[in-house]
């Protein structure tokens, strides 16, 4: 069974997913957060293939890609990181990131990648439904890797329900209209929320974009299965990065972020 | 009627490039503009107010100049397409006027637009100050140096001029602020694409309004050669509007050869180039795919060219479409040449051509002339914005020039 599925059937609330930019701070940090986040506690991980020119994200996530590429980072050497750990990971591994990398990867070669790499899913904003759907949709089957997409407060009903048909996994709730790393009041959209889970009573549903701490993390589970947190957890990262003794605290600094979020 | 080849398909494609591939976040803004652009522009109502502006504001038709000198030294009949006449100095206000009435009816309230040599952010500005809309353009640093006075322009004209500091600090990184700021503002912002990019259905709503270009040379072209069309097409290319406006007629005419003039910086051999025809492959950015300068990893290539209208890494699906089918024939054209036909063009004719056109006039060295053909020059725009970079390369400041 796809481990995304094996999550939410099991767990139905509190469901934690944490970002980061694979490569980031340095190149082969890679392994050491996503082992340090499982340990932590932390329910599924969303590894971020950096890219030149990530147009639907934040200051912090763009200086984390453009680092991770200054750092060597690419699909192959990711790939290879992934492998290295894969038997001591039990959580799902989502792979989010633009098209451009994987197209000129080849879709075919990086599905078969993902799968050898333990991979269950992927979260690419620039691949919109109806492209996946036309052509690569059978690819992705073949290799029961899942599409998850995304809906917005401007998503119409009928296309969320689309959206939540055609789709695997979860659906990826945008909080609001903005870039990753905005802070909004989440409690201003309630209304989308609650639409969405009406639409979509039993498909289940993360929140992301604006969750930070505990207070935003717990918004989420009120309205969705849980949260996703990227901006926040790279912000620490890049905190821990600068001091001289980072390899040490770096697990420490990990565990203390999901423990600020888990509220214990 | 059969449908030309080199027409877009229902999902937005021309051939294999084109499509419309943006995260959710913009699908209500694109979906939007989708199902309204052709509806609104085939409105009487709005074609109407469309062509008066063109002409009595924007200056409309441009002169087809025949230019004698310049066809002496060429041995063919020369003729120059003078968008460099236009109100605000450049063929992109073509554009801009047509996306200011539609977003007006599209209930917009607020205009973002991206900029390279600021030519495409003047023209916005003038439109947004004509129409009293709210306008803020997104410029990379490195162009908000380069080309000053346009960035000065535009402030007066009343628009806001927001630095961009990421990537190379140039036209893409300008391109993806102005995505970023439309991602967050889903409801009342209309985004004026500057040139034939972006997801569908922009590179052919720019490409409608850059049209009358060809539109006018048809007839233009009539009067003075008594043929409607010309022996060859030549236009620079960084998206490629004006191009696509100088070609769109004449697309499905195998008699008229049409040639692009790409920016290839110091050269394609090296890696400070903007050619993207020649050293580009297949790809998704700014939500189309397109040929594009990347590397092995799909990472974009940053472009380097000295004319900040040319420095994209990317060509519209548009181009890249002509490109692969052969139907067009794309030429490099390096810094040296452009500046080298910049100056003989103002010598011969007494025109100063902005950066980009020069390279447009370079191509005339690269192509296969004979006396008796008719040859258009698009010349795009004039070239003010750039006299400090001809000041300082030809030594203007030096009383011996």
């Amino acid at each position: 069974m796809n481990r995304i599925d094996n999550l939410f059937q099991t767990k139905k609330n509190n469901i934690l997913s944490i970002y980061f930019t694979a490569g980031f701070p340095n190149l082969n940090d890679t392994e050491e957060i996503l082992l340090q986040l499982q340990n932590a506690g932390v329910d599924m991980v969303e590894v971020g293939m950096p890219f030149s020119d990530p147009m639907a994200d934040g200051v912090v996530i763009q200086d984390s890609s453009h680092q991770a590429l200054l750092n060597g980072m690419n699909l192959d050497i990711l790939f290879d990181q992934l492998i290295k750990i894969k038997k001591e990971i039990r959580i799902p591994i989502i792979l989010m990131g633009y098209f451009n990398p994987v197209f000129k990867y080849g879709v075919n070669n990086f599905c078969k990648k993902c799968v050898s790499a333990g991979v269950s899913g992927v979260i690419i904003p620039d691949l919109p439904l109806e492209v996946y759907l036309d052509e690569y949709a059978a690819l992705f089957d073949q290799h029961e890797l899942y599409y998850i997409p995304l809906v917005t407060p401007q998503t119409p009903d009928q296309r969320i329900a689309k959206l939540g048909m055609k789709s695997k996994g979860f659906i990826y709730m945008v909080s609001t209209a903005s870039i990753t790393g905005s802070r909004p009041n989440l409690e201003n959209n309630h209304d989308y929320f609650l639409r969405v889970r009406k639409i979509l009573p039993e498909t289940p549903l993360m929140i992301g974009f604006g969750i930070q701490d505990s207070n935003s993390f717990a918004t989420a589970n009120k309205y969705a299965n849980g949260g996703i947190i990227g901006t926040a957890f790279i912000r620490t990262l890049k905190e821990a990065s600068m001091k001289t003794d980072y390899k040490e605290i770096l697990s420490h600094k990990i565990d203390a972020f999901i423990q600020s979020i888990r509220g214990n | 009627m059969t449908k030309s080849n080199y027409n877009i398909n229902d999902a937005g494609f021309y051939g294999e490039f084109g499509g419309a591939f943006i995260p959710e976040m913009l699908q209500k803004n694109v979906t939007e503009l989708l199902d309204n652009y052709l509806k609104i522009m085939s409105d009487p109502e709005f074609k109407t107010e469309l062509r008066t502006l063109l002409t009595d504001y924007a200056g409309r038709p441009s002169p087809l100049y025949y230019a004698s000198r310049l066809s002496a030294q060429y041995q063919a009949n020369i003729y120059l397409k003078r968008e460099d006449l236009n109100h605000t100095g450049s063929h992109k206000i073509n554009n801009a006027l047509g996306q200011i009435l539609l977003a007006e009816r599209l209930g917009k309230k607020r205009i973002i637009a991206e900029t390279g040599a600021g030519q495409h952010g003047v023209a916005t500005a003038t439109v947004c100050a004509l129409k009293g809309l709210e306008c803020v353009v997104y410029m990379g640093e490195t162009d908000v140096k380069r080309q000053a006075p346009n960035v000065a322009r535009m402030r007066m004209l009343g628009a806001k001029v927001v630095p961009v500091t990421s990537g190379n600090r140039t036209l893409k990184d300008a391109t993806n602020e102005a995505i970023r700021d439309w991602i967050g503002h889903p409801e009342d912002t209309h985004y004026i694409i500057g040139s034939v990019v972006g997801p569908h259905p922009y590179p052919d709503l720019v490409a409608r309004f850059q049209s009358v270009i060809s539109e006018e040379m048809q007839e233009q072209l009539l009067s003075k050669t008594g043929r409607s069309y010309p022996d060859a097409v030549i236009a620079c290319v960084g998206g490629g509007s004006n191009a696509a406006g100088a070609f769109y007629h004449f697309i499905d005419n195998p008699d008229v050869k049409l040639y692009g003039a790409e920016g290839a910086g110091k050269g394609i051999d090296t890696p400070e180039t903007a050619a993207t025809m020649a050293v580009g492959s297949s790809g998704i950015l700014h939500g189309s795919k397109i040929l594009l300068m990347q590397d092995k990893y799909g990472q974009i290539t940053e472009p380097y060219s000295i004319s900040a209208g040319l420095d994209y890494p990317g060509v519209g699906p548009l181009h890249s479409h002509l490109h692969a089918t052969g139907r067009a024939t794309y030429l490099s054209v390096t810094d040296e040449q452009a500046l080298q036909a910049a100056l003989q063009i103002t010598r011969l004719e007494g025109i100063i051509p902005a950066l980009e056109s020069a390279h447009a006039l370079a191509a005339l060295n690269m192509i296969p002339l004979r006396k008796e053909m008719n040859v258009v020059v698009n010349l795009s725009g004039r070239g003010d914005k750039d006299m400090d970079t001809y000041t300082h390369y030809f030594g203007f400041d030096n009383e011996q020039n």
